[in-house]
């Protein structure tokens, strides 16, 4: 179904691009933040290596490889490559094709920046501008396809994925894990102090990503919409109950009885993204269960992660992952919006949800796994002891944050 | 009375903290500072060759103790602040004080360390 383009939609979907590109700077805030002063730079260099060879990466290949005809329901064929003859090509519902394929881009680069928490303060910073464009290519992009794309095998199930609980979240989630068991602990590991430098900077990053998450989801009903409203009204809900949640968690903590502005952040970030694969497919009371929800589940995560001898360093599984995965069975929980989940008399859409996740989690898991010993045996990725002692700011770019 | 002023490695210092706490040394004050030693930094490769970092970041702990625990001290910041990373473990200078003035209440010396 080929429709008209529409200029009210397709100037909202460049608005919500703008707001979403802003969303991988405000996450290197939120990451650099959180690590040692010595790092912070090389936080921010990831994250824009990131925003560089995804871009590329996309117009080479990846938007391609996500959303042209499909292969067996896998993944695109190579039609729309180095965007050749993009200006002419059909618009997408009622957006032109060249809006589309830059509003997903965004989305990919923010994924990938997402990757870079297993990676902080121990990776060498052109090890990781590589894995990143290929990681992009090999499992943002399949999962992508499946999920998003007209002849997508999850898409033609009627997985419902609003905004990228799976494609992003369930992604990139696992796909952290995975990193973080392959490229080992950060030297010094709960025995030197890594408190985090600058927390005003990570509230900073947070805000960003707020601001950006309304672009992130309301653009994503892909129409200057009622259903774009909606998708605002449940992102900011969510977001809002989650992070309540988590104060009376903090709160109730024997150790600490105080709601820390951190932990404020991460419930806001818990709601986030279990929000996303929801929004426009969920009435507002069902977006603010999602967040209590959310944080009950990536709190005791969380929680469980910063006990164990696993440096996952800045805790993308717990909340990206953990949290994608109930936001996306949630969905199938509540959906009621133009598709019907458990409460309006379809149960099967739960297994359904679960599926897409299963698929996502495993592939994102075992591919990112092959793909990070392959760096790890081929190509130094980490930096050398005494660098990681000095630390990534100086040994990889040669310049101190802070002078 | 002495003062002992100890530059280490910043990721040594909650290990000499405690150490410190333990040997009976409750007060110290501390500060971030960059420095050097013989070695005048340390040379890192790149793929480009190599380069000099001049400075590198220490913690400073200064405390102040009668003169019969200055060993003592000594002894207890050497055991907890070395490492086997060759250079860069930091160094222990020790002064003498003349007079030391408690602010609250105006007492002098021992009495009010």
């Amino acid at each position: 179904m080929i429709l008209q383009v529409d200029s009210g939609d397709t100037s909202w979907i460049l608005g919500a691009t703008c707001l979403v590109l802003l969303m991988t700077p405000g996450l290197a805030m939120f990451y650099g933040g959180l690590i040692r002063k010595k790092n912070v730079l090389a936080m921010f260099g990831m994250c824009l290596a990131a925003m560089i060879a995804v871009s590329i990466e996309w117009f080479m290949i990846g938007y391609s490889l996500s959303f042209s005809t499909s292969i067996g329901g896998f993944i695109g064929d190579l039609g729309y490559a180095g965007l050749v003859n993009i200006h002419v090509a059909s618009p997408v519902g009622t957006i032109p094709a060249t809006v589309f394929v830059v509003f997903q881009c965004v989305f990919a680069m923010i994924t990938a920046a997402i990757l870079a928490s297993p990676f902080a303060e121990r990776t060498r910073f052109g090890s990781f501008l590589l894995f990143i464009g290929i990681w992009s290519m090999i499992v943002y992009d399949p999962i992508a396809h499946w999920v998003w794309a007209p002849g997508g095998f999850l898409f033609l199930l009627h997985a419902l994925d609003f905004a990228g609980g799976t494609v992003v979240h369930v992604n990139v989630g696992f796909s952290a894990l995975a990193v973080a068991l392959v490229i080992g602990k950060r030297r010094g590991f709960k025995k030197d102090p890594m408190e985090p430098h600058n927390i005003p900077m990570v509230l900073m990053g947070l805000g960003l990503l707020w601001f950006g998450w309304f672009g992130f989801n309301g653009g994503s009903a892909l129409a200057a919409s009622e259903i774009a409203g909606l998708a605002i009204i449940n992102t900011n809900l969510a977001a809002c109950s989650a992070a309540i949640t988590w104060v009376v968690f903090e709160y109730a903590d024997k150790n600490k009885k105080k709601p820390s502005t951190i932990g404020i952040a991460t419930g806001v970030l818990a709601g986030l993204v279990a929000v996303t694969p929801a929004a426009g497919y969920v009435q507002p009371w069902s977006a603010f269960v999602i967040g209590i929800i959310s944080t009950c589940a990536v709190y005791f995560v969380l929680k469980w992660r910063a006990r164990s001898n696993l440096d996952e360093s800045l805790d993308a599984f717990a909340c990206h992952g953990i949290g994608g995965v109930v936001g996306a069975v949630l969905t199938g929980v509540f959906a009621s919006v133009n598709s019907t989940g458990l409460i309006s008399g379809n149960p099967m859409q739960i297994a359904i949800q679960a599926l897409g996740v299963l698929c996502a989690a495993g592939y994102a898991f075992g591919v990112t796994l092959v793909l990070a010993l392959i760096f790890k045996k081929a190509l130094r990725i980490r930096v050398p002891e005494a660098e990681e002692y000095v630390g990534c700011d100086l040994s990889q770019h040669h310049e101190i944050a802070y002078a | 009375m002495k003062q002992i002023i100890a530059i280490i490695r910043p990721e040594k210092f909650p290990e000499v903290k405690k150490a410190l706490t333990d040997a009976g040394v409750k007060g110290m004050t501390i500060r971030e500072v960059k420095g050097r030693g013989n070695q005048k930094g340390i040379k890192l490769q790149s793929r480009g060759g190599s380069y000099e970092i001049e400075f590198l970041d220490k913690i400073e702990i200064m405390v102040v103790v009668h003169s019969d625990m200055a060993q003592k001290v000594m002894d207890v910041i050497l055991a907890s602040a070395r490492t086997d990373r060759g250079p860069g473990d930091g160094k222990i200078f020790v002064l003498p004080v003349d007079e030391v003035i408690r602010i609250r209440t105006g007492e002098k010396n021992d009495d009010s360390l």
